[in-house]
């Protein structure tokens, strides 16, 4: 494998991971709180995220990081031709991040329901904006003879691009009921295992679409994408398997399979391109043509291949430390 | 479409979110490191009040890195969405520190502040102090990486151009950029300045009061020391950056020192200029004589090159066009940087006596400036930047992209939108984090709670 395919496959690993790792993290933003019943249940579901969301973000940061990198064309050509779909990713982590940090600070009710609304919206938005910017992709973008035309962002939006948004945020939000049930423990994991049933319905209806959609429309017929989005859908059926019979772990390690099935179809789709142009195939800006260097992609590999696996151990020990199910808390004074 | 229109709107987002993202950092930069003594020492001690001021700031500190973090977010989208052009040219050499950065940096600063927040009890308590000084070493290294980024703008070193675009052809000379050393050294003082005054501030208000004063004590003499010394020793490495800028961009010092022609030996120091850029000369400067000698060449009798022979030289290196970043901004804002930075350290050097062997004075006067001093080091800070970015014009990439071209082709709307959003969020969440801040620092050192864990055997999460 050369080293373009290398961070093309790396770059679809950093993006499954964020969201494998955010994704639990955006379905416990919304669910804790609309699944909740008091206070007590909300600081109990937003605690089993508390120590772990931060770092499980970073996912992202690195994955963007990785595309900038390894193709700067990309990059270059993806970010401003999605500008305004991103300016609202960027609001939703800004919004999301201050939420779940500040909420906890003061323990007046007016406070915290205040920041629960962003906590709750930011984390719908984002995997929807997600699944968005990455099926408004995959159809492409309006690039002509001289590079990107001037755009606005919202000709990504169509119905293909909002499915795909409605796919990712129902495997958030199936992936958070998911580890509520799995790490919580009296009302919440409960009725999380309740939601998890019919958000894994969901999670499977869209993907079925999707699969098939981008399977016809934007694969070149590539039997493969479909097979990636059915693969999916099976892991999708094993979760809620793994929920029916108690197996939590099982079911959230099935709904992260599902996952990272369909980052496979978006990324399988859109090989051998970065961005296809809307406009002509012929201007369709390809992952030889974006690649860096061989010499910054060769460093970067040292890089990763060092630092990778560190990270995902001290990442799997922080899971480890905070492996305990989490009840409901006593009334506690402001955190320290 | 006005081109430029678009450029100046860029710039003025950016500079926007840039700035503001520079409140948090220099805190998160210094009070890290202080979290981690003062939780080093409670360990080694076991006196509760290290324990109890440990807990007090490592609060403050989350409150504030959670804006640290999401204004740094902001900046990575920006480079792609804003500067096209710019992510395209220098995505090969600017791209690897920014990978390195979250692999080697951010990983670690996130997990380990997990770790160390929610871990209390739950770790054994050399474990959990070892999770506070992992995070510091994270905020260090992302601190490193990002200015190793931004030092490769300023002086593009270990790259070449290649079919319009840098490349990387030596990683250990991108690393070990003297610029990014200089800028990395300066960035972690300006950091511990930075927190040392604001938590020499809130002791003060404490003390003024008579409030806690054991503990308080003890985080007042902490402060002074860290101050104090961090200080004094940016002395020193103000100047040793300020001697690489001049070799390496001579523009951005003569500019800083509003300097038209080249001085000559024993060049005066500014103290007050009024510069004509119009004319390209100054209407009225104040000098100390030899001292700008001394600090941009370490010698009495180095010359400082001027702008109107730099402006000549580039001209016909570069072709037409002005060199000349905007003087008056760069001169005073040299000025407040080193002004503000100076008086915060001067008022601690005199706290310091006025306390000496223990003693809290009585005058009111004393203690509220001592808390009024609080917004120095921030400001000085950002002047450091509005320096470093403003110097470096017209260029993006030093002698080798220009600002101008370097936007992204986009609809002048859609900025002003990005503008007025960024604007809007980012002042509505300060005033929430100052306000949280100043709650949590007039709240004092919370009490020490024993409390027993309970937990079943069937608590374990079991996975598959």
């Amino acid at each position: 494998m050369d080293l373009t395919t290398l961070w093309f496959v790396l770059i679809g690993v950093l993006w499954a991971g964020f969201f494998f790792l955010e994704g639990f993290d955006f379905g416990v933003g919304v669910l804790a709180v609309t699944l909740t019943k008091d206070e007590s249940e909300r600081s109990q579901a937003l605690e089993a995220i508390g120590p772990v969301w931060d770092a499980d973000e970073v996912w992202l940061i690195t994955a963007a990081a990785a595309v900038f990198a390894a193709f700067p064309a990309w990059y270059a050509t993806l970010f401003p031709a999605a500008y305004l779909p991103l300016l609202l990713v960027i609001v939703g982590l800004i919004v999301r991040g201050v939420s779940i940090e500040y909420r906890h600070r003061r323990s007046s009710p007016r406070w915290q329901r205040r920041w629960d609304v962003g906590i709750a919206w930011a984390s719908a938005a984002l995997p929807f904006l997600f699944g968005v910017f990455w099926a408004g992709l995959l159809q492409g973008v309006p690039i002509g003879a001289a590079g990107l035309e001037s755009v606005t962002g919202l000709e990504i939006i169509t119905p293909y691009s909002i499915l795909g948004g409605i796919v990712l945020l129902a495997f958030s939000l199936a992936h958070g009921a998911v580890f509520l049930a799995l790490k919580t423990r009296d009302h919440v994991e409960h009725r999380a295992r309740r939601a998890a049933t019919r958000l894994i319905m969901l999670a499977g209806a869209s993907m079925t679409a999707f699969a098939v959609w981008t399977y016809v429309s934007f694969s070149r017929e590539d039997i493969a994408a479909l097979v990636f989005g059915l693969l999916s859908v099976l892991a999708l059926a094993m979760a809620q398997w793994g929920i029916t019979t108690g197996r939590f772990g099982l079911a959230f390690l099935s709904n992260g399979l599902a996952i990272l099935g369909f980052t496979a179809t978006v990324f399988w789709a859109l090989a051998p391109n970065a961005v296809p142009s809307s406009i002509d195939p012929a201007y369709d800006l390809t992952l030889a043509a974006a690649s860096a260097a061989d010499y910054p992609l060769t460093v970067m590999t040292v890089v990763a291949v060092v630092a990778l696996p560190v990270v995902l151990a001290y990442q799997a020990w922080s899971f480890w430390v905070f492996r305990r199910r989490i009840r409901r808390p006593e009334p506690e004074a402001a955190h320290y | 479409m006005d081109d430029s229109l678009i450029v100046d709107l860029s710039r003025l987002q950016f500079a926007m979110t840039t700035l503001f993202h520079f409140v948090f950092v220099p805190l998160t930069l210094g009070l890290a490191p202080i979290v981690a003594v003062f939780q080093t020492i409670a360990y080694r001690t076991k006196n509760p009040a290290w324990e109890r001021l440990t807990r007090m700031f490592g609060a403050m500190l989350l409150i504030n890195f959670a804006m640290g973090v999401v204004t740094g977010l902001v900046q990575e989208f920006q480079f792609g969405m804003n500067w096209g052009p710019f992510s395209d040219y220098v995505g090969n050499v600017f791209g690897s520190p920014l990978v390195m950065e979250g692999l080697l940096a951010f990983f670690l600063e996130s997990t380990f502040l997990g770790l160390w927040t929610f871990g209390r009890g739950k770790l054994p308590p050399a474990v959990h102090l070892a999770t506070i000084w992992l995070f510091t070493l994270g905020t260090m290294l992302s601190a490193f990486f990002i200015l190793v980024a931004n030092s490769w703008m300023q002086s593009p070193v270990a790259s070449e151009v290649v079919d319009g675009q840098a490349v990387l052809t030596d990683v250990w000379a991108l690393i070990t950029n003297p610029f990014a050393i200089a800028a990395w050294v300066h960035a972690l003082l300006a950091g511990l300045i930075t927190a040392s005054i604001v938590v020499f501030g809130v002791t003060a208000w404490h003390l003024a009061r008579r409030q806690h004063v054991d503990v308080m004590k003890l985080a007042w003499k902490a402060s002074l020391i860290i101050g104090i010394a961090a200080g004094a020793l940016q002395g020193g490495v103000g100047d040793w950056l300020g001697v690489i800028v001049t070799d390496r961009q001579p523009m951005k010092l003569a500019a800083a020192e509003a300097v038209w022609e080249d001085t000559g030996p024993c060049a005066g120091f500014s103290i007050f200029a009024i510069p004509d850029m119009g004319q390209r000369t100054n209407v009225v400067d104040i000098q100390i004589p030899c001292v700008l000698s001394l600090l941009a060449t370490n010698s009495l009798d180095g010359s400082v090159p001027g702008m109107n022979p730099l402006q000549e030289q580039y001209e016909e290196q570069y072709g037409p066009g002005d060199y000349t970043p905007n003087v008056w901004i760069q001169y005073w804002a040299w000025r407040g940087m080193m002004g503000f930075g100076l008086a915060g350290v001067a008022w601690m050097v005199f706290a310091a006596w006025r306390t000496r062997r223990g003693r809290l004075p009585d005058q009111r006067w004393f203690w509220r400036i001592s808390t009024w001093i609080i917004p120095l080091p921030f400001i000085g800070s950002l002047l450091g930047w509005v320096v470093t970015e403003n110097g470096r014009q017209p260029w993006v990439v030093y002698g080798q992209l220009k600002t101008e071209d370097a936007a992204s082709n986009l609809a002048p709307w859609l900025v002003v939108t990005s503008i007025v959003v960024f604007g809007l969020l980012y002042s509505t969440f300060a005033v929430v984090e100052y306000r949280l801040l100043r709650r949590y620092a007039q709240a004092g050192p919370p009490p020490l709670e024993s409390k027993a864990a309970d937990v079943d055997d069937d608590d374990h999460v079991v996975l598959a």
